[in-house]
């Protein structure tokens, strides 16, 4: 019951949804606020019934419901609670409902801290929102029903995959489609303004919180993912360039042009055109990243052909959504006026420079993706385009990007002042070469680019710290003044540096672990010792170990590190009772910001076990970094004078409209 | 996008669970197996969503981490061994594709993407250089007029 209840509230909000887009887009100009007020009260509502439709699937999940197709398909009584939930969106019925879910919670979302908004913007971009609501939720019911009833109802289920049970299913996902679909707001937005013609510096300001929201999940997503994969595959990779990595990378990509764009719109009321331009790019890589992951077409592409449907409907949404988006752009873009003047060195121009190899940067994850799938299908020839074609193409792309992130925020509106700029990051320059150097010759590798990608690392994270010093007139003033100023900085400020740092930490992460990283493959008799970079792993042997819904072997290791510290570690390989598949479970231990990576293989001849251990020196720095990035991301957001919008003409407006 | 893992774990889960490089593939000679190494990483698995050889636990991986070790074994160059690979089993196997007539637009694609934006934006400054900035602040729209004329009076 509670299942037909479920489906009938998603049928619901497809309704609503439809009929809000149709009101709002043709009553948007009207004087009136009642089409307004129906539009946010029908946002509210699609969230409420899509939120009880979701609800209702959790419900079958828990309690194994094995009526309900979904659940005997993905699900098994043994798993344990937070896997029974998690399943609900380990697959692709459940997945596009969460999909749907967060849509229109950002739909409520705008209805319920939009009240300042002008109506007209209002209506717009909510009846968009409605729009894409009843796009997707409409693809789910007809061609992904996640209600689908299954009689007679099986005994047991089939189980989750077992690589997907695990807390990373309960994090990743919700994470990452927060990111993806809170761009649909921006996207709403751009629309509206484009049909409004309200494109200005207000504009800006409303849709930063969105972009930052967006953003700062994104970050959190990609990097959860990406750490997830790396503790999870089994053989040390943290990222790599898998097409659909690349999906959810690109979005960030165009989101971060975006949020620096949006900046020079908001304070500079210039690069207009080209926010708009962003905001549409960046949710249509989010929607064709959902296309290219949902439709099948990456994993193998004869899933496609197997079940056309899905594909070709997200390929048509994804046409209609996207190519009228452009067609409404194209036609408005030549009327709008151009913006404040500047010259070339000057904060908009470090601003414009990072938008432009950002933009290039995605040009070039988006062919790299793209290209093998549109090379076979015109010509029928298969190439594949992997992890040494990205590093090389994308590398050399942000190496520049690099190099001018520290001068932008010590740059001036209008006009800036290159030379003294260069003279206030001398210091941070001298340091950033400095600890290179020593970091180098410390280490002693003959890896030829890593010198150069530690330097760029340290520079960038060095540059920030010299921003925060130099607002704050550190050394330059009495010790009192420069503190009182450092907490009377703006939030904003803090968030720009700690954000900037945290890039310089992760790329300092990446090519340290790249560089330095030391791998041991051997087979080892119980009582052996092994060295990987100073540390001594002694196998101690293998016992049976029995999981709620899997058995296995676990290895004891014994790490004595450098220091003489020891440890035990316990890697496992796993079958799952369900299904029968076999998964390995690598031990982790983490030493100050390195770790070391210890995973047992296949048991070999005369009782030895085949042992892959790796050191990854600071390989934590990569996603303490993406954590800093996203710790500004919400210091940035907490800045109540950016929150919600223009500085509060809400109620006078709002009594002016009654 | 828990996509991500799904397509790429359900390859390697389809798989064997024997390990990427095994300890008896490995070549006694430290430099002939570095070279190994790079060279399988830059190898595609057939049979994977998007691994290299050297990551991958599938049989056929390591069947071509065998050939290459072999090929290198015999004498051959890095790039005569790559090769080797290429012959049996196509260009699909390269992870870092060919610079030739039909991936010249995918190698070219980010660097021209690069100078054609250089040049749009060299051309807005330019523009902006010979535009003048009217001196005092831009007048209220007409909009703007009336909305400000109905806060005043509202506060009045």
């Amino acid at each position: 019951m509670t299942i037909e209840l479920g489906h009938f509230a998603l049928i619901l909000a497809f309704a609503i949804a439809s009929v809000s887009a149709l009101v709002g887009l043709t009553l948007w100009r009207r004087s009136d606020s009642r089409a307004a007020l129906y539009l946010q009260q029908a946002a509210i509502l699609q969230f409420l019934l899509i939120a009880a439709a979701f609800a209702a699937l959790i419900q079958a999940f828990v309690t194994s419901d094995f009526s309900l197709l979904l659940a005997f398909q993905h699900s098994h009584s043994d798993q344990p609670l937070i896997y029974r939930i998690t399943a609900v969106w380990g697959n692709h019925e459940g997945s596009m409902l969460l999909w749907v879910l967060i849509l229109v919670a950002m739909g409520a979302a705008v209805a319920a801290f939009g009240r300042n908004l002008p109506r007209d913007l209002l209506t717009l971009v909510l009846a968009f929102q409605s729009l894409l609501a009843a796009a997707f939720s409409g693809f789910t019911i007809f061609t992904s029903n996640p209600f689908a009833r299954l009689a007679p109802a099986p005994f047991e289920g089939r189980d989750l995959n077992p690589i997907l049970q695990d807390i990373g299913l309960a994090i990743h996902p919700p994470l990452l489609y927060i990111g993806y679909v809170g761009f649909s707001v921006c996207f709403s937005f751009a629309l509206a303004a484009l049909i409004s013609g309200r494109i200005d510096a207000a504009w800006a300001r409303w849709v930063r919180p969105w972009t930052l929201l967006s953003w700062t999940f994104l970050t959190l997503g990609i990097a959860m993912g990406s750490y997830w994969a790396y503790y999870e595959l089994g053989w040390g990779g943290w990222w790599f360039w898998d097409p659909v990595e690349n999906a959810s990378f690109m979005p960030w990509l165009a989101g971060t042009a975006l949020l620096h764009s949006a900046l020079v719109m908001e304070k500079r009321n210039a690069l207009k055109i080209w926010t708009i331009f962003l905001a549409i790019i960046t949710f249509s890589l989010s929607l064709l990243g959902t296309f290219l992951v949902r439709s099948g077409i990456l994993t193998s592409v004869h899933t496609f052909a197997s079940d056309p449907t899905r594909g070709l409907v997200i390929l048509a949404l994804l046409a209609c959504f996207i190519g009228a988006a452009f067609v409404l752009f194209a036609l408005r873009a030549g009327s709008l006026r151009a913006g404040g003047l500047f010259a070339p060195v000057s904060r908009e121009g470090a601003l414009i420079l990072n938008n432009l190899l950002l933009a290039t940067a995605t040009a070039a994850v988006l062919v790299g993706t793209l290209y093998p799938l549109l090379l076979d299908a015109l010509t029928g020839r298969t190439i594949s385009v992997g992890a040494p074609f990205f590093e090389l193409t994308f590398g050399a792309i942000m190496a520049p990007l690099l190099v001018i992130l520290p001068f932008g925020p010590f740059l001036a509106w209008k006009r800036g002042d290159f030379v003294a700029v260069a003279q206030r990051l001398a210091l941070a320059a001298g340091l950033a070469l400095f600890v290179a150097i020593l970091f180098f010759a410390l280490s002693g590798a003959s890896v030829s680019l890593a010198p150069l990608g530690l330097l760029l690392g340290f520079w960038v994270a060095f540059g920030a710290l010299a921003d925060i010093a130099d607002r704050a007139r550190l050394f330059r003033a009495d010790m009192g003044t420069s503190l009182r100023r450092l907490f009377g900085l703006p939030r904003t400020a803090w968030a720009t540096a700690i954000a900037h740092f945290g890039i310089g930490v992760t790329v300092i992460g990446i090519v340290s672990t790249s560089a330095w990283e030391s791998e041991l493959v051997t087979a080892m008799q119980p009582g052996a010792n092994a060295t990987v970079a100073g540390y001594t792993i002694q196998f101690d042997g293998i016992d049976r170990t029995e999981g709620q819904n899997f058995s296995g072997e676990r290895g004891t290791f014994t790490i004595t590190s450098p220091g003489g510290g020891m440890r035990t570690a316990h890697p496992e390989r796993r079958t799952y009772s369900a299904s029968g598949m076999p998964t390995t479970e690598a031990a982790i231990e983490t030493y100050g910001l390195s770790q070391l990576y210890l995973q047992l293989g296949e048991p070999g001849d005369a009782g030895t076990s085949v042992v892959r251990i790796w050191h990854k020196p600071y390989i934590t720095l990569i996603w303490l970094g993406t954590l800093l990035m996203a710790c500004a991301g919400f210091l940035s957001l907490s800045y109540r004078r950016l929150r919600i919008g223009a500085p509060k003409p809400s109620s006078a407006r709002q009594e002016a409209a009654v | 996008m828990r996509q991500l893992l799904l397509a790429a774990l359900l390859a390697i889960a389809a798989a064997t669970t024997a390990l990427a490089v095994n300890p008896d593939e490995i070549l006694a000679d430290p430099a002939l197996e570095a070279r190994a190494r790079a060279i399988s990483a830059n190898l595609r698995c057939l049979v994977c969503q998007n691994q290299s050889i050297d990551d991958s636990d599938a049989e056929l991986a390591r069947d071509l981490r065998i050939i290459v070790r072999e090929r290198l074994t015999a004498g051959d160059s890095d790039a005569a061994a790559m090769q080797h690979v290429v012959d049996r089993y196509g260009e699909f196997v390269l992870l870092n594709p060919v610079v030739a007539t039909h991936t010249i637009v995918l190698w070219v694609a980010a660097p021209v993407i690069l100078l054609v934006g250089g040049i749009v934006v060299l051309l807005g400054a330019r523009r902006r250089s010979r535009r003048v900035e009217p001196a005092g602040p831009i007048a209220l729209s007409e909009e703007e007029v009336k909305a400000l004329e109905e806060l005043e009076g509202r506060k009045g």
